[in-house]
């Protein structure tokens, strides 16, 4: 019910949203929560089990009861809190976890099934038969137990991630964190205020305390104008500090458009790091819950969220309301109550000295044992010294001290300590480094106190970061704290809930304890206690006090289960966010890639290469007739390809020939300049890592290539090589990869096109195969290279790469002029397999040199990485599976990926005895072929094996052959 | 006689919301890493030839037409002008291997601050220094040569990725403001 006056709401405006589909009046400044409150609804949605009728707890991010689905469709969010989300016009809110509708559930039969549900009831149950837990017992419980479900595309929006650095990080704007923000402010330190909530102020909105001679929320809307207009502070509301992690580095959740309607492009959540060298945790507390049988009934209430509604939001949570608690915040709920006009129907608190008040009757030594009415409270039963009697009450405000928020100074691994006098825990010192606990959060509750504990912490973190503290300037406040009750736990008949979110009771953390499981971290993981989307906020502490008395240390609770981060949820596309689509990595085009686009040639990705796949011409209908016209293009005239993409790495130094000594099997200290070298590099288990060409162009300097996918790994390698295992040589090198533009030239007319593009054509003519050579290319200075992927007489030439665009046409146009032309990632495999050239297909970080046939590059003169791993007797046993070609005995097709059987056997897997890693259809031998390991591979040519695609359901008999299918002399590409 | 055409790294550039970007031309590049224990001598020989040291981390200094750009320990681009004969140092031509833009406008450390890991305020970054970091998944160069100009290099074959990201982040940004 909204009050007629009074609160922080913009009464001028009206909003409207739809609860459920029902439409319901709001103002600016309210919540979901607020509003459904002041328009008397108070069943807000179903527990997670049992699907008990739950209610509005807290009025803050806490909240474990009151969660919804917010919007439709793709893009609703689910298990938005009620108590935070804000209200704009067309808001469309839906309750959660309830069939067919929130008043009347189906699946509430659990509540009354609940004696058979305890905790552990799962893991004792649907343990038979075994394949009936994943089939049959998971979907269904998975099914009827739940909160708010996420849609399965994506949505429209994106989210926003964010780097922010400051001095000193303020997390918390209540009394403790203004006063922080404003001594690090005044000191001219770079200061972030984070506060989650929409305006600054903390408890000071919802209380009705004074500071500095006026009312608290007006007090911190002028620290919050001052620290506005400092250049140096930046204040981010909205924002909470999710989670601290190394280096002073700290994770934060801003509501940037999840409070408004959705706009074109405006991100709902953004995700920042914030780098702090100081930071302060002024993160307050969070008031206790009281726990008794029936605590979990709509309209059971925390009292300082009672406060927040009347004094905020101008809303009475109920008609009639009764208050569980004591001391201070006991009767300033009941004052205020009165005071709005409510009936306080009575004081039930656990003090047996309490005194009595004029307006309301007071129950001292009381507690509640039991409470009453279906869908939300009605009656509260309370019992007094010897007496039992039941109340009225539609609301019951409980109070049961405070719970300092010491999450984050836990979140690297501290444990927080009870402080038997505050009945609290504290956070650790020294938990987080750099990080200091201020105000409530340090267990400092009274207004005055944490005003000074706030701008002692933050005029200490600007002097720690080299500034000078500003002189001290405290506001009158009020000095008197909440009293805690010294117990919040009360036992009786029925259920005491502890986790309102995962359902847990006293009940299941007393037999966790009977059963053995008493640790902590035990009790959580058997009764799932703090293992929901609130982390336990509001029931840790009552949850540890039961396990302690369970286990016999009373007084003490048995402390904690770890503090891990985020402290509130973070949705995934937030920590994610601009990692959707091609935003997940970034894209690398070669100069040749607008022409190569302009012949719609499709591309496939290499390591982030894009490359094309084929050259389409008119009148082709397939891939397979475009690859095969290349591929007879190169064997018959000549092609072209773009090879940019294949890792280049420059080697420079005195020492840089003893390098790629020991970092290739074979020699390249005994290349001459000006000539190339195949390759080979093993990791240091003795296993392939890359191949390549090495050539030599100076005394000290070499190009080495590397393959497209793997150039990064090897200049890793060589990195770790130069600076690990060889720092007595003085090399260096650097990727070159990207300053050249370079293609191939392949097939018989190679020389032919050439001529019409280097300046000195006699090199052209005399470059010897596997030579090197610099060239001029109309004008500009390039390289040649005399070395071949397809077996074919072939050339790569190389000019810087901002004439890769414009050579790229000339030599496409020269070629085709020639009956050649451009071809693709498609043809160039089927090249390579036709001559039994490897890839990564083959050398996939399994294959020895002695398995891709390459033993006789391993020099026996010299150390090099992998030499003493690969000569281990497993490495070279020629039962291992080894490099073969194969060839189907009909036109049957070759699969990659499909295994080898003995003609004969059965196609299963204990028989298996190889794999195919390539396969392609050759236009030259007219069938398909492939590369393959085979178990003894190279002493079984001329055999016929049994190949199966199990995956496709294809299945071939294949004669085995040499890995080389065209050419085997090699003279092709020599002459 | 035919003669090849040099492109720019970008084709087209787009226009942004509070963002100006320009291609930067840097002209001859040359990597340059001195060999063990000569980086005084390296430094000098620069010195001479066209008035900059060899730069310390972070420092990108410019005399006339050249300029210099750490890029990692005892390694640094040589912009603009062809390094003096006889350095004892690795030289590696890298003219056009980098995309550079120049980004200029109120919301530059803003936008970067979306896609940049390190902070790129005045106060830690001046005029005139440079870090090496990220820009989204990117290795990157980001230089600081104004109030509210930076130099973003990338590798080249990333130019596409660069704009697809600057565009996203300036209009989540501008989307705010809305």
């Amino acid at each position: 019910m909204r009050l007629s006056k009074g609160g922080r709401i913009d009464r001028s405006q009206d909003l409207h949203f739809r609860f459920d589909g029902r439409r319901i009046t709001a103002h600016p400044g309210d919540t979901v929560a607020s509003a459904l409150l002041a328009s008397g609804i108070r069943l807000v949605g179903r527990s997670f089990k049992y699907h008990r009728p739950r209610g509005i707890l807290t009025a803050g991010s806490e909240e474990p009861n009151a969660l919804v689905t917010v919007g439709r469709g793709a893009g609703r969010e689910p298990n938005v809190r009620a108590t935070v989300q804000e209200i704009w016009d067309g808001l469309d809110v839906t309750s959660q976890n309830n069939w067919p509708a929130l008043s009347l559930d189906v699946l509430s039969v659990n509540d009354l099934l609940s004696p058979f549900f305890g905790a552990g009831f799962y893991y004792k149950t649907f343990m038979w038969p075994r394949k009936a837990w994943e089939l049959l017992y998971e979907p269904f419980i998975r099914r009827a137990a739940g909160l708010g479900a996420l849609h399965r595309d994506p949505g429209p929006g994106e989210d926003e991630k964010a780097f922010a650095f400051c001095d000193v990080l303020v997390i918390g704007g209540g009394p403790a964190g203004l006063m922080a923000a404003l001594a690090a402010g005044r000191a001219g330190a770079r200061v972030i205020l984070a506060e989650e909530d929409t305006a600054l102020g903390g408890r000071l909105l919802a209380e009705r305390e004074s500071v500095g001679g006026q009312p608290g929320a007006d007090w911190a809307a002028g620290v919050a104008a001052e620290l506005e207009a400092m250049p140096n502070v930046r204040v981010m509301t909205r924002t909470a500090v999710t989670g601290a992690y190394d280096g002073g580095t700290y994770g934060a959740l801003e509501r940037v458009g999840a409070h408004l309607a959705p706009a074109g492009g405006r991100p709902r959540y953004a995700f920042w790091r914030i780098a702090a060298k100081r930071a302060v945790l002024a993160a307050g507390a969070l008031e206790r819950a009281m726990t008794f049988p029936g605590n979990d009934r709509p309209g059971v209430m925390m009292a300082g969220a009672v406060r927040a509604y009347l004094n905020r939001w101008a809303v009475a949570p109920g008609k009639e309301v009764a208050i569980f608690g004591t001391g201070r915040a006991a009767r300033a709920t009941a004052e205020q109550l009165l005071d709005a006009g409510v009936a306080v129907t009575g004081l039930i608190d656990p003090d047996p000295d309490a005194k009595e008040a004029h307006d309301y009757p007071v129950f001292p030594g009381g507690r509640v044992t039991a409470t009453h009415g279906r869908l939300g409270l009605s009656l509260v039963k309370v019992s007094h010294g010897l007496v039992e009697q039941s109340i009225r009450a539609d609301t019951l405000a409980m109070a049961g001290g405070w719970n300092p928020q010491v999450n984050i100074a836990c979140h690297m691994g501290g444990k927080p300590a009870w402080d038997a006098g505050l009945s609290a825990f504290l956070p650790p010192e020294g938990g987080v480094p750099g990080l200091v606990p201020a105000g409530a959060a340090a267990g400092t509750f009274a207004t005055a106190a944490c005003l000074a504990e706030g701008w002692r912490a933050g005029a200490e973190a600007a002097v720690e970061s080299g500034f000078t503290a500003p002189p001290p300037e405290l506001p009158e406040a009020e000095e008197e704290a909440d009293a805690s009750p010294s117990s919040w736990v009360f036992e009786g008949p029925g259920r005491a809930w502890l986790d309102f979110q995962n359902d847990v009771t006293v009940k299941d953390v007393k037999q966790s304890a009977e059963e053995g499981f008493s640790s902590p971290e035990h009790m959580k993981r058997y009764t799932t206690q703090g293992m929901a989307t609130d982390q336990g906020k509001m029931s840790n502490v009552n949850a540890l006090s039961v396990l302690a008395a369970a286990t016999g240390t009373p007084a003490t609770p048995a402390g904690t289960t770890t503090y891990r981060p985020p402290y509130v949820p973070v949705p995934i596309s937030a920590m994610g966010a601009g990692g959707r689509g091609k935003g997940f990595a970034p894209i690398r085009r070669t100069a040749s890639d607008a022409a190569v686009r302009e012949r719609s040639a499709p591309m496939v990705e290499a390591g982030l290469w894009y490359r094309a796949s084929y050259f389409p011409r008119a009148g082709e209908t397939n891939w397979r007739q475009a690859c095969d016209r290349e591929v007879r293009m190169v064997r018959y005239k000549v092609g072209v390809a773009d090879v940019s993409t294949l890792g280049k790495i420059d080697v420079q130094g005195p020492d840089a020939a003893e390098f790629l000594d020991f970092l290739y099997t074979g020699a390249m200290s005994t290349l001459g300049i000006g000539r190339v070298r195949y390759g080979l590099m093993l990791r240091e288990d003795g296993f392939v890592m890359d191949d390549g060409t090495c050539a030599r162009l100076g005394d000290d300097r070499y190009l080495i290539t590397t393959t497209t996918a793997a150039a990064g790994l090897v200049m890793r390698h060589m990195d770790f090589a130069a600076q690990v295992l060889r720092p007595d040589l003085d090399v260096t090198f650097t990727s070159v990869t990207e300053a050249w533009a370079q293609f191939s030239a392949t097939g018989p007319l190679a020389r032919e096109l050439l001529r019409t593009l280097v300046d000195d054509r006699p090199v052209v003519d005399e470059l010897p195969f596997m030579g090197a050579a610099q060239i001029g290319v109309m004008g500009v200075p390039g390289r040649l290279f005399r070395i071949s992927f397809s077996g074919e007489l072939g050339f790569e030439i190389a000019v810087p790469v901002a004439y890769g665009a414009a050579l790229w046409r000339l030599m496409v146009a020269q070629a085709e002029s020639l009956g050649g032309g451009a071809y693709g990632m498609e043809a160039l495999n089927v090249l390579r397999i036709e001559k039994g050239f490897l890839t990564h297909a083959e050398i996939d970080g399994r294959a020895t040199a002695y398995d891709v046939g390459l033993q006789g590059m391993m020099s026996t003169k010299k150390d090099f990485i992998g030499r003493a791993a690969a000569a281990r007797e497993g490495l070279t046993d020629p039962g291992r599976e080894r490099l073969i070609g194969l060839k189907p005995v009909d036109g049957a097709r070759l699969t990659a990926g499909g295994f080898l059987f003995s003609r004969g056997a059965a196609a299963e897997r204990a028989n298996a005895e190889g794999y195919v890693t390539s396969a392609g259809h050759s236009p030259i031998i007219g069938r398909d072929i492939a590369l393959a390991f085979l178990k003894r591979g190279p002493e079984r040519i001329g055999e016929v094996v049994r190949f199966t695609d199990h995956l496709r359901g294809t299945e071939a008999l294949c004669l085995v052959t040499s890995p080389v299918f065209v050419d085997q002399p090699g003279g092709r590409m020599r002459g | 006689m035919a003669r090849l055409f040099a492109a720019p790294a970008f084709a087209e550039l787009p226009a942004l919301p509070g963002l100006e970007l320009r291609e930067v031309d840097w002209g001859p590049v040359t990597e340059i890493a001195p060999f063990r224990g000569a980086e005084g001598d390296v430094s000098a020989a620069l010195q001479a030839a066209h008035g900059i040291a060899f730069p310390a981390a972070g420092e990108a200094p410019r005399a006339g037409a050249a300029r210099a750009l750490w890029v990692g320990p005892g390694r640094a681009l040589l912009i603009g002008v062809a390094p003096p004969d006889g350095l004892r140092a690795a030289l590696t031509d890298q003219t056009g291997a980098q995309a550079v833009l120049l980004a200029e406008g109120a919301a530059v450390e803003a936008v970067l601050a979306r896609l940049v890991p390190v902070d790129l305020s005045p106060e830690a970054l001046t005029e005139g220094r440079t870090v090496r970091t990220f820009i989204g998944h990117m290795t990157a160069s980001v230089t600081r040569v104004g109030a509210e100009a930076m130099e973003l290099a990338v590798m080249r074959s990333m130019a596409g990725s660069l704009l697809h990201d600057l565009g996203r982040a300036t209009k989540m940004l501008a989307a705010r403001a809305g």
